[in-house]
């Protein structure tokens, strides 16, 4: 009998230790005769250091050591991703020291470390820290830091502001294309700077051991070999060998907890100089000020159709700000993670995208869920809405005439990408029945009846996961590969321990991936146990981002066992004196095939162990087997999104009222899981859409810098999500899976934003930016009152 | 620099510390007790992540001073399970997914607990308008809400066979 628990909701096993305060997040953790570091961040956006004394602070009460830029010479954080602009010439990329060297480029931007017995002695004496700045001209806006005249945050390396002019598609076939053009639709649209707030706020503790040369980071990471790999080789100089990096529970990354930050370096460089460990943790205000931020793209685009409706091109140009320095991914985000999906879920024949990528004396602004997909499809979703509205053609049946068909995969766009599998008709189809868009009309009218705007809104979109193969990505600029690793111990008595290169912080990989390995393994999940998160223990991995676990780690563990199952069948080939070929794997038995004779899996797991019997000739002991996976193709996950809003015209509140997703994310190993994944998603992407806003002043202060400021999403902010699936497969992996983890995000803020326009038209109203405020909306209608009373 | 002896019962013992008077009582229970399990996610008394229960009623514990909870009974999420037994919200947040990377978690189930005592039969309005001062970033609210709701009726269930 089989035990398969793929497709059904195993309760997750990693609860119970989170829900009796069990869990062991970087911060919770102490080490022996450990030291508190508090950092002194710049209040300045752009300010030259002249002077800076440290003497008072140094001998104030608890004080261990100090240690401004001029005490740590070490090399720069560096930047994982290279883009090359039109001309052929490299991306700028500025030195980005983890302590400030002689500069200030943003508000929060490191200055010294104050390491002391307790936090609180920290923090007190470093206000006795003298620094004497020199305020430059500053600025925050990505478009006016391209104007003539504009403060550079770089004038050596970047004079203009500009960090790269990149472009993607065929322009003289798309200028050809909107000569032939019936209509066409035009839109500028802001996709709004967001910061990501994963609840947990960083931390790092730095832990060095003299006798033997070993430096141990525990860091809040999605990905500790990738911070072994660019702290250990690019900043800090330390080899592999003697640089443990340990990423423990996690609380909920986002993206945010990719990237390589200062902090990292700072307590693992301190921790040897002082020669005991150093532990920080940021405040939530930190967190604002020093976490990449995400978004913050100005777009102009156009798209051409013919008489039909039928979309023949598409342009856009683009100006992303990048912040003061280049973060770990940061160039790739408007670039080969946003202009390669500008085809979108049709069939748009000729594409042209230009990115402007820009300096500013801001946060650097880096991947945040989604990451350079929610941007392409809110602007490619909200621009075809307006194109409905200038030709005239239903917005549902537009998207429908221009829609990829089924048969037509795999689908080559002109943007690169090659699409393996998706239905978005049947996706839409099934939106719409669960919707009840059929009904809105009667609910509008409801609503009407009360005073209140009621607006419906789609959005069908496609995004890509995965990305890979690594040669293809290093053609494109990553400096680093980007498959996955999984490994595989099977243990003498038979329980197996699966060491992972991803890193779960809230998807449930332990539950997720132990289903995967008890499926094909035919062993009870309680045999399985899950490892991720430290380099001494996984061989090595490139960690979770991109909604790339399951496709990629999954994979790999997949293809681990694949071997053991390999090696498993030989030996059972031996113990049953049979013909390797005639052996068959299922259940958990070797079979001789046809015959009742068998092996269970913990009898050839024993025999490997205590080789008595066995085929030592030509097989090691032992059953352990690691794989690499190199995917084949980034996967392709999309799906269809209605909102629905309730606008109340005299305060301009909007409230999400309902909220349909079905998503296509290939096959599904867990449904409560991806439910969870996908709601999570679908709020933040309510929160981009309606609340959340990283406001800086014209001279690039933070004015959103805590959550008095920047309104995330509260439980009474959002309704019940509606979450199904339409599912094709993968085509090119073993799992047939796509990822769930960023569809939310990416699918749901252009549905929301064209129910609220969708409400607003009464007013004349044809855009709106997000986030949709009470008072933007209220303006809006304002706006529109005069012209409306005059008719 | 100035201490203040402070007593409290905590998960119902009794423990006693020095402290500085600025000292928070999440503070106290993290450092000085290792009660890891109470979370600091701002320095706002925003997002509820340090929610604990002070003589019963559910309180942000970066809110007020170690100082202040002398003599006061706490209970933090390590003592919400007795003997081993999950509580009724403990139980439904791990039947109905209400958490994922767990940050939140410990501040959502000691809030909903209180909750639940002071209104058995919350509508789903009045779980997330009480819900409001706790933040969560990964689930939606939606499987909290959900969890909160069947933690209701699990203990009402409790509640009328005890009658
Ligand atoms: S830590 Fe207490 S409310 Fe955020
Ligand atoms: S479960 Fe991660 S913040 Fe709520």
């Amino acid at each position: 009998m089989s035990v398969t628990s793929i497709g059904t909701s195993v309760k997750r096993r990693e609860d119970k230790r989170f829900l009796t305060g069990k869990g062991n997040y970087t911060d919770d953790m102490n080490r022996p005769n450990q030291t508190h570091a508090y950092i002194l961040r710049s209040p300045h956006a752009y300010a030259k250091i002249a002077a800076l004394d440290v003497s008072a602070a140094k001998a104030a009460p608890g004080v261990v050591a100090i240690f401004t830029g001029d005490d740590m010479k070490v090399g720069s954080i560096p930047c994982g991703w290279q883009v090359h602009s039109k001309d052929g010439s490299p991306m700028k990329e500025p030195p980005h020291p983890p302590l400030a060297q002689g500069f200030v480029r943003h508000v929060g931007d490191q200055v010294a470390v104050i390491i002391a017995e307790t936090y609180s002695e920290a923090k007190d004496a470093a206000e006795l820290i003298e620094i004497d700045y020199h305020p430059l001209p500053a600025i925050a806006d990505a478009k006016k830091a391209l104007e003539p005249g504009a403060p550079p945050v770089w004038p050596d390396v970047a004079p203009d502001n500009l960090c790269f002019d990149w472009h993607i598609g065929d322009k003289a076939a798309t200028d050809a294309a909107f000569e032939k053009a019936k209509w066409v639709a035009k839109l500028d649209l802001i996709n709004n700077r967001l910061i990501p707030n994963a609840m947990e706020p960083r931390a790092a503790i730095g832990d060095y051991d003299v006798s033997n040369d070993l430096h141990t980071l525990y860091t809040t990471s999605q990905n500790p070999h990738v911070i072994r790999l660019l702290m250990g080789a690019f900043v800090l100089g330390i080899p592999e060998s003697r640089l443990r990096v340990v990423a423990p529970d996690v609380g909920g990354g986002f993206g945010s907890k990719i990237f390589h930050y200062a902090e990292e370096a700072i307590v693992t460089w301190a921790a040897k100089q002082i020669e005991r460990p150093v532990k920080w943790t940021a405040e939530r205000s930190e967190s604002f000020m020093t976490d990449a931020h995400g978004r913050d793209h100005h777009s102009h685009a156009e798209l051409a159709m013919d008489d039909q409706g039928r979309f023949l091109g598409l342009r856009v140009a683009t100006i992303a700000n990048m912040g003061a320095y280049l973060s770990t991914f940061a160039p790739a985000v408007p670039t080969y993670l946003s202009g390669t999906l500008l085809a979108g879920v049709y069939t748009t024949p000729a594409i042209y995208g230009e990115v402007k990528a820009v300096f500013t004396h801001t946060v650097p602004v880096d991947a945040y869920r989604g990451a350079g997909r929610p941007e392409t499809t809110f602007l490619l979703e909200r621009l075809v809405d307006v194109a409905a509205e200038v030709s005239g053609i239903d917005r549902v049946e537009l998207r429908r005439r221009n829609f990829i068909p089924p048969d037509a995969y795999p689908y080559q766009t002109p943007v690169a990408l090659q699409y393996d599998s998706g239905d978005h008709a049947g996706c839409l189809d099934r939106a719409l029945e669960k919707s009840d868009w059929a009904g809105f009309p009667a609910r509008k009218a409801e609503s009407a009846a009360r005073g209140k705007l009621r607006g419906i809104g789609l959005s069908t979109y496609l995004e890509a996961c995965g990305i890979a193969p690594s040669a293809v990505v290093g053609s494109l600029g990553a400096r680093a590969a980007l498959y996955e690793v999984g490994s595989v111990r099977v243990h003498p008595t038979g329980s197996v321990t699966v060491f992972t290169g991803t890193h779960s912080h809230g998807q449930g990989h332990e539950t997720t991936f132990a289903q995967v390995v008890s499926d094909q393994l035919g062993i009870p999940i309680e045999s399985i146990e899950i490892v991720h998160g430290d380099t001494d223990k996984v061989p090595f991995g490139m960690g979770t981002y991109g909604s790339r676990s399951l496709a990629v780690g999954g994979s790999a563990i997949v293809k681990a066992v694949d071997k053991i199952v390999a090696k498993g069948k030989r030996i059972a080939a031996h113990l049953l004196e049979a013909a390797e070929a005639d052996i068959v794997f299922a259940d958990g038995k070797f079979t001789v095939a046809g015959t009742d004779r068998s092996k269970a899996f913990g009898e050839i797991a024993l025999a490997a162990y205590v080789p008595h019997n066995y085929p030592i000739e030509t097989e090691e002991p032992g059953l352990e087997e690691t794989a690499f996976y190199d995917p084949k193709n980034f996967t392709f996950p999309g799906g269809s999104h209605i909102c629905e809003v309730e606008i109340d015209p005299d305060t301009g509140v909007t409230q999400v009222v309902r909220f349909t997703a079905v998503d296509d994310v290939g096959r599904v190993i867990n449904p409560m899981i991806v439910e969870g994944q996908v709601q999570g998603g679908i709020v933040q992407g309510i929160g981009q859409a309606l609340l959340e806003n990283c406001v800086y002043s014209e001279d690039a202060q933070l004015l959103t810098g805590s959550f008095m400021d920047y309104c995330m999403p509260r439980a009474d902010d959002v309704p019940f999500i509606t979450v199904d699936h339409h599912t094709t497969l993968c085509t090119h992996n073993p799992l047939g899976v796509k990822g769930c983890g960023e569809v939310g995000a990416i699918g749901c803020p252009p549905a929301v934003i064209n129910a609220v326009v969708d409400a607003l038209k009464p007013y004349g109203v044809s855009h709106i930016d997000m986030p949709a405020t009470p008072e933007k909306v209220w303006q809006a209608i304002q706006a529109a009152r005069p012209a409306a009373a005059a008719e | 620099m100035t201490t203040l002896s402070v007593s409290l019962t905590v998960n119902g013992k009794k423990v006693s510390a020095d402290v500085e008077p600025r000292t928070l009582l999440v503070q106290l229970l993290r450092e000085n007790l290792h009660l890891t399990g109470t979370h600091v996610g701002c320095d706002t008394s925003q997002c509820g992540a340090c929610t604990v229960h002070v003589n019963g009623d559910s309180v942000k514990s970066c809110t007020i001073l170690a100082a202040q909870a002398d003599g006061a009974d706490v209970r933090t999420i390590e003592g919400l399970a007795q003997a081993g037994v999950l509580h009724a919200v403990q139980e439904a947040f791990r039947e109905h997914h209400g958490l994922q990377c767990g940050f939140c978690t410990p501040g959502m189930v000691m809030s909903s607990a209180d909750l639940l005592v002071k209104n058995p039969n919350p509508s789903e309005h009045e779980i997330r308008t009480w819900l409001e001062g706790n933040i969560c970033r990964c689930t939606g609210y939606h499987n909290i809400v959900k969890a909160v709701q069947h933690a209701a009726q699990t203990l009402r269930q409790t509640a009328q066979a005890a009658e």
